[in-house]
């Protein structure tokens, strides 16, 4: 059974080809259900396409929604959503496994204020999806009706363009790169004694409607390839991996995204036979560009979704327009980033996705809204209102949150550290939003000494206080690189997709999990 | 849905997939009910109430393997799903150790008296649950006026499903959770707005707290944290509280596992009877834990359920080998994944163990962190309390532990007498001697 315990307001974000594979994602195969013949895929599918996909009509639509707003409403919204996801996996040599998941339904969600009634059906009949309306429009006990608005198309913009839609992508295409990637893995070291690889892509369709009249759908790809290998030296052994994703279709996958993905895994690993432990205790941390960009997203990013904001348990409650780090730091959070992993065309509540300052030259600028607390602040919402599935409720999430590029250089940046720790390889993170307490898990690094990388460094956990860190950033290269990992964000029991980046960036203090302190 | 109509679903799921081509076939059905409310600042927050379905098959076609999951009942997206399921099957390379277990491992018939439905789920109407919620806020509030905000919660579901294997299988599950608690943040004059929680889970009803005491026991907790700080880096004795302690037990669980051992990323690997923890380590395997929140008579892979002594007195006694692993590793398979974990609880108290460090750490709370079940190494996050001469003095927090698991376990050196009821790891408080501290 799924897990029904609330898990409190620990957000914490893991990279899928760390420890967890599985776990984080629901796996599994082969062509869609629906995703053959004559039936429109991807991004040739237009309005009619998704209403008859969903067996509705806008007069249905509008009937569920006068259905959601009877009992005194004052807004609510209807989310279909398809998805289907495939899993294939290679162990001991062979791609031995597939696995494949379809996921349909409507969810139905009313407002009153600050206030969420919700419910879902998997069943997409007009029936079903009045009885539904009418259990969320509970949360509401009023005479005064809202009339819903007329349903209007609105354009939406694409993001992640792909040519050829992961429903017409067959099994027996993708097996071959998980075996090359395999060969080229035990081609690559005499140390590698297993590799584990698994491919997995994911389709979602979305059509949602609202109460104030908007209609849109959306297409959204994502694609993923793990690789995990485990080494042997001298009776000693290690285990480490590297995947990419991100919203991309089977043309990602190239010649040169397996060399990347066996070279990258194998490196990664073997480095490990040499690594230390830091000292425990305080130290000048260099982050390394790229996935790093996870201190953004735990010591500041949740921080500055609104609902936390809204009730007033977040550190970053009263510091907005305030001071909050080195003038050279910004710090955006963007769904509109081509082909990255967080973005979206449309967030789950039908609004557009932008790019948002958090802080701008180093002054906290704004928060990330979804409908409630954008009603609440009397903004304009962000389009960082996102749900796991149409079983969930929307709530302000992050997509794509790094850092611009600073005035210093990589070098200049690491001949500067006498002592510290360069940071480059992550699995998970997690924060308490208002104690403002956060941590990433460094899988490997380097130690720096007298300005220079000496011996790899492995598994230490980091901590600290995201205000106060934010202020230690002492210096931001100019070498901004974006994560390409498969990033999962939680919150409140969802999950989401999210990516991150990060220029090269020194902290001058901050708390590093060693020995011998 | 009712159990017949489960079954008619699951048969006729199994007859297709088998028309098509496959050898063998197990499928389980599955339905929910969900109701969730969230309370706040005196009035509902969220309210939230579902039903849903799944299906899920495995099917073994000339030794190659698949598995599938589905909520869209629809009999014609079934029928495609599963045809489709089938033709991918076939493109996958054989592998032999893929098949459904023997039927000798099946159970013969549900136990006895096993029960963990709660008839008295029934019987609670709307009301009665945001009553519940409020009464838990409203007990948290009054506290301290130095709350800032306290979120209540009340959850509860029922599930009913069967299974079924084309060699034999027949199963059903059937049963209620109830989970209610609250979260508090609270204002710290030093800055941050330290934040702590209490949540109960169980299978019956009555056996949660009374909502004032829930409401009360969250509270305090958030307001103890006022002037948390990191303290000096170092070797503390570390005592773990009740319910803190699965991040901990998690890291022996991974490498017990017979993928770990097989996939040699265990660093358990050949220490089958061998001392791996303190000798006042026991761990056991209970899925037939009566009311347990893990409990169930058949696993993941419909073996028959079984206590097992999995760590005894410190000495490794069992792995979790599943149907699959075992027949890779040449094992008999004992089961796959955890069902209740009981750690043999001691005879002192959280106060009597506090009592006896001179220098140490109460945790109360991991953040983050990771262990590595290939080598043992772990380090994490944590929050808690510094212990000096035997007394509680000061809230600490933003510092880590590491270690290796090959040795922490044996530097366990209490056990307390308080395993935490509201979880399927009903694991008491622990002390261990001696860990590295990093702070400042």
């Amino acid at each position: 059974m799924k897990n029904q315990s609330r898990v409190t307001r620990r957000e914490f974000m893991r990279n899928c080809a760390a420890g967890t594979a599985g776990a984080a994602v629901l796996p599994y195969v082969v062509k869609a259900a629906n995703g053959s013949g004559t039936i429109p895929t991807g991004a040739n599918m237009k309005l009619e396409d998704y209403l008859n996909h969903f067996q509705v009509t806008e007069e249905h639509i509008q009937q569920v929604m006068a259905e959601a707003l009877s009992r005194g409403g004052d807004y609510c919204d209807v989310y279909f959503e398809h998805n289907i996801s495939n899993y294939i996996g290679l162990e001991d040599k062979a791609v031995n496994r597939a696995y494949s998941n379809v996921d349909y339904g409507v969810g139905i969600r009313v407002l009153k204020g600050d206030q969420t009634g919700y419910s879902f059906t998997e069943e997409i009949s007009l029936k079903a999806m009045k009885q539904a309306a009418r259990t969320a429009a509970n949360i509401a006990n009023a005479s005064a009706q809202i009339p819903t608005a007329e349903l209007t198309p609105r354009p939406v913009p694409n993001y992640y363009p792909i040519k050829t839609a992961w429903e017409d992508v067959s099994i027996d295409k993708k097996i071959p790169f998980l075996q090359t990637i395999n060969e080229k893995v035990f081609a690559l070291d005499p140390r590698i004694i297993k590799s584990n690889i698994w491919f997995i892509n994911n389709t979602s369709k979305v059509l949602i409607a609202t109460s104030e009249g908007k209609l849109v759908y959306d297409y959204r790809p994502m694609g993923q390839i793990a690789v995990s290998c485990l080494a042997e030296q001298n009776g000693a052994r290690e285990q480490n991996g590297f995947n990419l994703s991100g919203r991309r279709g089977i043309d990602f996958f190239t010649p040169e995204t397996v060399d990347r993905l066996a070279g990258e895994a194998v490196r990664r690993t073997v480095a490990l036979f040499d690594a230390v432990k830091p000292q425990a205790g305080e130290m000048e941390v260099v982050l390394a560009a790229g996935s790093s960009g996870i201190l953004l997203h735990e010591a500041i990013g949740h921080g500055m979704e609104a609902d936390f904001n809204r009730k007033k348990v977040s550190i970053f409650s009263d510091k907005i327009n305030k001071p909050v780090a080195e003038k050279f730091v910004s710090i955006v959070d963007n769904g509109t980033n081509a082909h990255i992993r967080g973005s979206l065309n449309i967030d789950d509540e039908a609004n557009p996705t932008e790019e948002t300052y958090l802080v701008e030259n180093g002054i906290l600028k704004s928060y990330l809204h979804d409908r409630i607390s954008a009603q609440h602040y009397k903004v304009k919402p962000t389009g960082n209102g996102r749900r796991q599935s149409f079983r969930y409720a929307p709530l302000p999430r992050m997509c794509n949150t790094y850092m611009l590029p600073g005035p210093h250089s990589k070098e200049e940046i690491i001949k500067s550290v006498k002592k510290g720790l360069y940071a480059e390889d992550f699995t998970n993170g997690e924060v308490y939003i208002g104690a403002g307490d956060f941590t990433f898990y460094v899988k490997s690094g380097y130690l720096i000494e007298n300005g220079e990388i000496t011996k790899p460094v492995k598994d230490v956990n980091i901590i600290g206080n995201g205000p106060e860190v934010l202020q230690k950033i002492v210096m931001v290269a100019d070498d901004l690189k974006m994560a390409e990992g498969g990033w999962t964000c939680g919150k409140n029991g969802q999950g989401v997709p999210v990516s991150q980046g990060l220029p090269t960036v020194k902290v001058s203090a901050i708390t590093v999990g060693g020995l011998n302190a | 849905m009712k159990k017949d109509k489960q079954l008619e679903i699951a048969k006729w799921s199994m007859q297709k997939a088998l028309d098509q081509g496959a050898d063998q076939v197990a499928v389980t059905v599955l339905n929910q009910r969900n109701i969730e409310i969230e309370f706040r600042d005196k009035k509902l927050e969220k309210l939230k109430e579902s039903t849903q379905n799944s299906l899920s098959l495995k099917i073994y076609l000339s030794n190659k393997y698949s598995s599938h999951s589905t909520n869209d009942f629809r009999k014609e997206t079934l029928d495609k799903l599963i045809s489709e399921a089938v033709a991918g099957t076939k493109f996958l390379t054989p592998d032999e150790y893929r098949s459904l277990p023997d039927a000798k491992y099946y159970p013969q018939g549900k136990p006895d008296n096993f029960n963990l439905h709660d008839s008295a789920y029934e019987k609670i109407d709307a009301e009665s649950r945001v009553d519940l919620a409020r009464a838990i806020e409203a007990s948290a509030m009054a506290q301290s006026d130095q709350i800032i905000s306290s979120t209540s919660g009340y959850n509860d579901s029922e599930y009913s499903g069967v299974r079924l294997h084309s060699n034999g299988l027949e199963g059903d599950v059937q049963g209620t959770v109830f989970s209610t608690g609250a979260e508090v943040t609270v204002s710290d004059p030093n800055g941050g707005r330290p934040e702590d929680y209490y949540y109960a889970r169980s299978r019956f009803f009555n056996a949660l707290p009374d909502p004032e005491k829930l409401g009360k026991w969250a509270a305090q907790r958030a307001l103890k944290k006022i002037g948390q700080d990191k303290i000096a880096s170092g070797q503390y004795d570390m005592l773990v509280e009740n319910r803190t302690c699965s991040r901990l037990i998690g890291m022996l669980i991974s490498p017990m596992s017979g993928r770990a051992l097989q996939q040699k990323s265990s660093f358990l690997e050949g220490k089958l009877g061998e001392k791996i923890a303190s000798e006042k380590f026991t761990l056991i395997d209970d899925p037939l834990f009566p009311k347990g929140l893990g409990s169930r008579w058949y696993d993941g892979d419909g073996i028959a359920a079984k206590k097992r002594i999995m760590i005894d007195k410190g000495i490794l006694g069992n792995y979790y080998i599943d149907d699959y692993y075992g027949r890779k590793l040449g094992m008999e398979p004992t089961t796959g994944s955890t069902s209740n974990l009981i750690v043999q609880p001691g005879r002192s108290s959280l106060d009597d163990l506090t009592k006896q460090i001179t220098k140490g750490i109460l945790i109360t709370g991991f953040i983050g962190g990771n262990s590595n079940s290939t080598t043992g190494d772990f380090s994490f996050g944590i929050m808690g309390f510094l212990i000096e001469n035997g007394t509680i003095t000061k809230p600490v927090n933003e510092m880590n532990i590491s270690g290796n698991a090959k040795t922490f376990w044996t530097q366990l050196a209490g056990v307390g007498n308080d395993p935490y009821p509201y979880s399927a790891w009903r694991t008491p408080s622990l002390l261990f001697e001696k860990v590295e501290f990093s702070g400042i």
